[in-house]
């Protein structure tokens, strides 16, 4: 299958074409209760991740909370 | 005040009662169980955070909200490092999305090294974030005429600096700190630039209706006591400004009586 790639906090990573953003964050191990989501600089409805396919070149960032003042 | 009426003595931001007057910041400790043990220690019920990137590549990081609770402990996530009103926007519309945190505290800062505030862009944000229904606490400078434009753009709190963030000097300005309290009834908290226990009382004496910390508790060199430090001065602080001080006078007046003196 065709793969693609894509930026995930500022990294290049590659994905299979057409992958959801469901996919990414299952493979990224990551918790969506405690995350959000920027999809090409749009805040994602994290209930509609299974909805989202994954193009050429697009933007995620993924942020959470940590320690600050 | 009676005793009695100490204890529903409240801080209350945007509805919300708070008993603890003490806020306190989760950056800069070794660690973050010492981080979670001074927050324990401090007393606090609301902490600030900040929103920053997941670490894609170590999963195994630990995560802030494994040691700290936000069903026990509000989280007020900030807008640190944001330099215009674009950026404090985005992350503060990212942090509602974590978890549909509305409570931020705003900061928009204008100068890398001193960190001071840039109170035009703190003033532009803090009308939008009013207007998207979220309850902005807001940094700013010790300046009563600004403080007065913030509540006028729909601030939930005043919170100026004592002095430069994580410098410690303490409270510089005190004149206007107590301008402000007299102008204000928002809820007026010192944010920023305390660097002990006692800075934290003289703003309660102040007016102040809470202090938040952060380096003061993680860069002593007990953080843990200095915690306990803060939480007790805070409380000292609001029990003497609420009992109301003695008047002033340039020359001496004995304690004991003069009368029957042999």
């Amino acid at each position: 299958m065709k793969k693609i790639k894509i930026k995930v906090n500022g990294k290049v990573k590659t994905v299979l074409n057409n992958s959801k953003l469901s996919d990414l964050l299952n493979n990224l191990n990551i918790s969506i209760k405690k995350v959000a989501i920027e999809l090409n600089q749009e805040i994602i409805d994290k209930k509609r991740t299974s909805n989202i396919k994954l193009k050429k070149d697009d933007k995620i960032e993924i942020v959470h909370f940590i320690g600050g003042g | 005040m009676g005793e009695d009426n100490l204890k529903k003595d409240k801080l209350i931001i945007a509805k919300k009662k708070f008993d603890s007057r003490l806020i306190v910041g989760t950056g800069k400790y070794k660690s973050m169980s010492e981080c979670a043990k001074a927050i324990k220690l401090s007393g606090a019920e609301i902490v600030t955070v900040a929103v920053r990137r997941v670490n894609i590549s170590n999963k195994n990081k630990p995560l802030l909200m494994d040691y700290i609770d936000p069903k026990k402990i509000t989280y007020l996530p900030n807008t640190a490092g944001c330099f215009n009103s674009k950026d404090a926007l985005r992350t503060l519309r990212l942090a509602r999305e974590i978890g549909g945190w509305k409570l931020v505290k705003l900061e928009v800062l204008g100068d890398k090294t001193n960190l001071l505030p840039d109170m035009i862009e703190t003033l532009k944000t803090t009308e939008v974030l009013a207007k998207e229904g979220f309850k902005v606490m807001v940094y700013c400078n010790d300046d009563p005429l600004m403080a007065k434009r913030l509540e006028n753009s729909g601030a939930d709190a005043i919170m100026p600096l004592a002095a430069p963030i994580g410098s410690g000097l303490g409270i510089l300005n005190k004149i206007n700190i107590q301008i402000i309290r007299k102008q204000t009834k928002l809820p007026l908290i010192i944010d920023a630039g305390l660097g002990q226990a006692s800075d934290a009382t003289i703003a309660m004496e102040l007016g102040c209706d809470g202090v938040l910390v952060n380096t003061a508790i993680a860069k002593a060199q007990n953080p843990f006591l200095m915690a306990l430090a803060f939480k007790n001065a805070v409380v000292a602080g609001r029990q003497s400004y609420t009992s109301g001080r003695m008047s002033k006078t340039l020359m001496g007046n004995p304690s004991s009586p003069i009368e029957g003196i042999i």
